[in-house]
């Protein structure tokens, strides 16, 4: 049987910067059967021209309709007569892709997405087929209200550059052309800043070879840093004809690279993680105001967001709303040790789980690696959680008081945010690295509403 | 991996999938009763218990439950479907003791009329969140609509109504009949002690009464209505369709899989071809599900309403009209090597393998390696293949569209 101590076991992440800029970050993990990656490449939405926003996404679709010796057909017939499993998708900083596999096909697989990245045919007939699957995406958000107040929120609080919606405007995708996806995908299609992070099976020294031979060759341009990422707060109000009133607010915390980040996480876990956490037992439980609420953290340059959510139907939105907040604030009581406890149960079961998915390692070496280049080991984050304690859980909190209060809803009728929190006038800036949601994966999440057939609880 | 498979004299199987090379453990309560095993007049009651659970028992309060199940560091959660409703953990290895203990204490829960009340808004909050969320209750509509006064025609949740008008006594009588022993499977998965696991179970469970209880199992009489409804905040359309598919015991089940994956899979297939990847719907697919005595073979599309109409005229075109375009030798392997990566990839993981394993056992009486999983769908034919479309197009089926109008499609 695996024994716990297997916590401390070696975990070995191999590192290898390519002349061109582009990073490999790997992690072995000899005891699956599979191997997954993900890939991230500098071409986010920050950098899409004013009045074509959406031209990241219409480009990553693009790209994908044809590169190297394949066309649009025979990558998606090669990856699925492979059986890969993959995803990809564009962020504020990123474009990203993510795909797990079966050991075996994992070179042939990088081949495919080197192909993808650096070889798109960019077919001037398809260009229409990108357009209009994009159109569709920017729809499905229209529909999806837990979605559509994220998105917004994500524009009210970033403002028009930072803030941008992965999935564009319906004007800017109407406006963008062929050239313009050109011209992104040379300027932002780039290794400078590109990060390979690789877990499961696979040897480290065939690796690096394939990854040299892949992408040894990439041409690195000239790029401009990005400026500081602003942040702005206030209260905007959609009108929907909807049965909930959906509730996203949002405030200020450390970012993921912030070394104290995880006094900050801790407090999240507090407030959301698990069925006892406080939010759960507080409006939930003991008042049965929502089936959902949740918060988690999110890092968009160095600029660190509690994300919070809740959802209830109309008339008791304000309550739901006041008492969310209340709850974060008696964060500033203090933590009990039962608290503490649990929260480091938690992690450290995470941390072991963790060992069971390649797929969730990649993404998380993928994140350390960009955030604070180096990959902290199960030992090393295990040695930071147990050294929070309640004091410095208060005393963080004390420090870092939720400030920079925003605040999205979408309902029948919109709810009021208490005027000492609303400070029109108080918008800090900060310098922009970059972003990834939620970042800390490593860390527990609180679940979003499942889609799946039947019903969780 | 060494499976393990025993009964209690109360009637309580309990079974395991061990793996000794595994880093943590699975445990779940699979209890064979959901929606489609209630009264029309109380349904949802099946979901409102599987919350109820939580609520505490004669030992623990509520407080004790979700504090205790953090303690663990347990992913903890419950489910409840049209057959089953399945409480479940993912601990590590060392905390088997302990979580059974809690997971087999929550099987008796006190069920308190305080509780009960305050859960029902819950539930109703619940409710309102699918009604806000697409595709719009679609799904249950059509289930209505095709399954009749058949009862996997009640929906999971039950509506406002039925979950109002929920009382505790007869909740009560529900759980006393459908949780007892002989109606329940305790199992696990990834490193556990299995002696132990039995040793314990049978002293936290050794007052437990059998019942008796057996689902009743009727061939439904199958409906073939078109039906439109309006929901106006809505901006896109979407429509489902069920047609009869086969049952979880039938042989064909494989073969009706490898077809949903042919033509209507969301990547690769005829209808992604056709109508994802130019961009005309948000998505356009096929898939097959089972039940006891019967099963579904079910088309979806989302798009504007605009383009429903064409769209849908397509889509049912390649899965009704185009059986002479013969599927190939590479398609069938594709759909094969889809789904068996996808088996390979999900049971590193004991808390995927815990479904797979309870759901094999509980629900067709069998144990399947992962191996034997895959060499199930390696062994279909290209001609049973055929033999499930041509049975497939010889149906009608019962249709439901919702959108922000009505009469979009004929």
């Amino acid at each position: 049987m695996a024994e716990t101590e297997s916590i401390t076991a070696p975990d070995i992440s191999h590192i290898h910067r390519l002349s061109n800029g582009m990073t490999l970050v790997a992690e072995p993990m000899p005891w699956l059967r599979s191997a997954a990656f993900t890939l991230l490449v500098p071409a986010g939405t920050r950098s899409e021209p004013e009045g074509l926003q959406g031209l990241c996404s219409m480009t990553l679709d693009l790209a994908q309709r044809g590169a190297g010796r394949r066309n649009s057909r025979q990558i998606v017939e090669d990856l699925d007569f492979m059986g890969i499993e993959r995803s990809s998708s564009c962020s504020t900083f990123h474009t990203s892709f993510s795909v797990a596999c079966v050991a075996e096909s994992l070179n042939e697989t990088l081949g495919i997405y080197a192909d993808i990245v650096l070889r798109p045919h960019m077919p001037e007939d398809e260009v229409d087929e990108s357009r209009q699957t994009a159109l569709q995406e920017l729809l499905s958000i229209e529909d999806d209200p837990s979605q559509k107040v994220f998105t917004q929120l994500k524009n009210l609080r970033y403002g028009a550059q930072f803030g941008r919606s992965p999935y564009g405007s319906t004007e800017g995708l109407e406006s963008v052309q062929l050239q313009d996806m050109f011209d992104y995908h040379v300027g932002r299609y780039i290794p400078d800043g590109a990060i390979l992070a690789v877990a499961g099976k696979f040897e480290w020294g065939e690796l690096k070879g394939m990854v040299d031979k892949l992408f040894g060759d990439w041409q690195s341009t000239e790029t401009t840093p990005p400026g500081p990422v602003p942040i702005q707060t206030g209260v905007q109000h959609l009108q929907h004809e909807s049965s909930q009133t959906h509730i996203a607010l949002a405030y200020d915390c450390v970012p993921y690279q912030h070394p104290d980040f995880y006094q900050s996480r801790g407090l999240i876990s507090v407030l959301s993680d698990g069925m006892s956490s406080r939010l759960f037992s507080e409006v939930r439980e003991k008042r049965g105001l929502v089936y959902t609420v949740s918060a988690s953290c999110q890092t968009i340059g160095d600029q660190g967001s509690v994300l919070t959510y809740a959802g209830t139907t109309g008339p008791r939105a304000q309550e739901t709303l006041d008492v969310t907040i209340e709850t974060i604030k008696s964060l500033g009581n203090g933590i009990t040790e039962g608290e503490l406890s649990r929260l480091k149960a938690r992690v450290k079961s995470s941390l072991v789980m963790e060992q069971e998915s390649s797929t969730s390692r990649s993404s998380q070496i993928a994140t350390d690696w960009y955030y604070l280049k180096r990959v902290p080991n199960r030992k090393q984050v295990l040695a930071e959680i147990e050294s929070l304690t309640c004091e410095s859980l208060l005393v963080h909190f004390q420090q870092y008081p939720p400030t920079g209060w925003g605040l999205v809803t979408m309902g029948p009728e919109p709810v009021v945010l208490a005027q000492d929190l609303v400070r029109v006038d108080s918008s800090s800036t900060g310098v922009a690295s970059d972003d990834a949601s939620n970042g800390a994966s490593q860390l527990p999440e609180t679940a979003k509403p499942p889609a799946a057939k039947g019903t969780t609880r | 991996m060494k499976f393990e498979n025993t009964t209690l004299d109360n009637g309580l199987q309990i079974i395991a999938e061990v793996n000794d090379e595994a880093f943590s453990q699975s445990l779940g309560y699979f209890v064979k009763t959901g929606s489609r095993d209630e009264v029309p007049d109380m349904g949802g009651v099946s979901h409102f218990l599987e919350h109820m659970v939580f609520k505490g028992t004669d030992k623990r309060s509520a407080e004790d439950v979700n504090r205790e199940l953090d303690e663990l560091g347990a992913q903890s959660n419950a489910y409840t479907c049209e057959d089953q409703t399945v409480y479940y953990m993912s601990i590590l290895p060392d905390q088997q003791t302990q979580a059974v203990d809690l997971l087999t204490d929550l099987m008796r829960p006190a069920l308190r009329t305080s509780d009960f009340e305050t859960e029902k808004n819950v539930i109703l909050e619940e409710i309102a969140m699918y009604d806000d969320a697409p595709p719009y209750g679609s799904m249950e509509r059509c289930m209505e609509s095709f399954y009749g006064d058949h009862p996997l025609s009640i929906r999971v949740l039950g509506t406002p109504q039925t979950v109002s008008d929920l009382d505790s006594e007869s909740m009560r009588e529900y759980h006393q009949d459908r949780y007892a022993p002989d109606n329940l499977c305790l199992v696990a998965t990834g490193a556990v002690d299995f002696d132990a696991l039995v040793k314990q179970a049978e002293i936290l469970t050794k007052s437990w009464k059998p019942s008796g209880f057996k689902r009743v199992s009727t061939m439904p009489k199958h409906g073939s209505a078109e039906l439109q409804f309006q929901h106006a905040p809505a901006v896109q359309q979407y429509t489902f369709e069920l047609s009869q598919g086969v049952s979880r015991n039938d042989p064909r089940r494989h073969a009706y899989r490898l077809l949903a994956t042919v033509l209507g899979d969301d990547s690769g297939s005829r209808a992604f071809w056709a109508l994802v990847d130019p961009g005309l719907a948000e998505s356009a697919g096929m898939f097959a599900h089972e039940y006891d005595e019967c099963g579904i073979l079910g088309l979806f599309l989302t798009c504007t309403p605009e383009d429903t109409q064409a769209n849908w005229d397509a889509l049912v075109s390649i899965v009704r009209e185009e059986t002479g375009k013969k599927i190939t030798e590479r398609e069938l392997t594709v759909a094969k090597n889809k789904i068996c990566s996808s088996l390979v990839l999900s049971s590193e993981r004991p808390g995927n393998r815990l479904f797979t394993v309870g759901n094999a056992m509980t629900m067709r009486g069998v144990y399947e390696t992962v191996d034997q999983s895959i060499a199930n769908y390696r062994r279909v034919t290209l001609d049973a293949v055929h033999d499930a479309w041509v049975d497939y197009v010889n149906q009608g089926g019962a249709r439901v569209t919702i959108g922000p109008e009505l009469d979009v499609l004929k």
